[in-house]
């Protein structure tokens, strides 16, 4: 049950991660030559959950070696999201498609809250002395 | 907490759109001017933006980096009575097109907004975050 509440929590600070990438390309929509970035949400994920190894990670070949931490980076690594049509500007911000992405990530950020939340309230419902009702 | 820095990369994008829009302003309001005893009209002015890092690479503001002038010769309209008219009758008027400064006003404001949904939209996921575990 801890894990599947570590689990959401570094959803969680991928999810806002994202967040953030997607309101700096909607506020660069106008800057002349802003290349738009996005990440791999599933391998960002993956990679905080230990489930994958971090890419440009050392690998730990003897005994004395540290294995790296695992955890939702500071700083996922960025993608430059391709661009769909060409502008003079140089500009590669596709505006239907970050509005989409707001939305969608909004949404599920929302959802991972609910799923904490409901993990809380599970364990807190298994504390209660069953006299407490 | 990187949500809370959507809030200084969607304002600093809406504070320059609002400059933008200010240029826009001045430029309509100046359409009509003409050339004064110089010989020099009003110049229509533009706004640059620039992507400004907030801290950190995944976090990109704007901001006016410049304001630059349209060097482009002013409208000459041959009318000897009016006031302003030069040797040769000629009256130079400021090189502002309104067509292009409306199209402009509108696509400030659309930017304007979608920073502000932005904000919006981040404001009620933190006040979501807030009461977590409740």
């Amino acid at each position: 049950m801890i894990q599947a509440f570590d689990f959401q929590a570094q959803a969680l600070v991928l999810r806002a991660e994202r967040q953030r990438l997607i309101a700096s390309n909607i506020a660069n929509a106008d800057t002349p030559g802003y290349q738009a970035r996005d990440m791999d949400f599933a391998k960002a994920l993956r990679e905080a959950t230990g489930a994958m190894p971090i890419a440009g990670a050392m690998a730990t070949t003897a005994v004395g070696h540290m294995a790296p931490t695992s955890g939702a980076r500071d700083q996922a690594e960025l993608l430059y999201a391709s661009h769909s049509q060409d502008s003079v500007d140089r500009n590669t911000v596709d505006l239907e498609r970050e509005r989409h992405s707001a939305a969608d990530n909004a949404v599920k950020y929302e959802a991972t809250l609910r799923f904490i939340n409901s993990s809380v309230r599970n364990m807190l419902d298994a504390m209660k002395s069953p006299n407490q009702g | 907490m990187s949500m809370l820095q959507i809030f200084d990369v969607s304002g600093s994008a809406a504070s320059a759109q609002s400059q933008r829009l200010n240029t826009v302003a001045s430029n309509l309001a100046n359409a009509d001017t003409v050339a004064g005893p110089d010989g020099s009209a009003y110049k229509a002015r533009q706004v640059v933006f620039q992507t400004t890092l907030m801290g950190e690479v995944g976090a990109a503001g704007v901001r006016v980096s410049n304001v630059v002038e349209d060097n482009t010769p002013g409208r000459r309209v041959h009318d000897p009575k009016h006031p302003g008219a030069d040797a040769q009758g000629y009256v130079t008027y400021s090189n502002v097109n309104p067509i292009e400064e409306m199209v402009n006003m509108i696509s400030a404001s659309r930017s304007y907004q979608n920073n502000i949904e932005v904000m919006n939209t981040a404001k009620s996921l933190l006040l979501k975050t807030l009461q977590m575990g409740q």
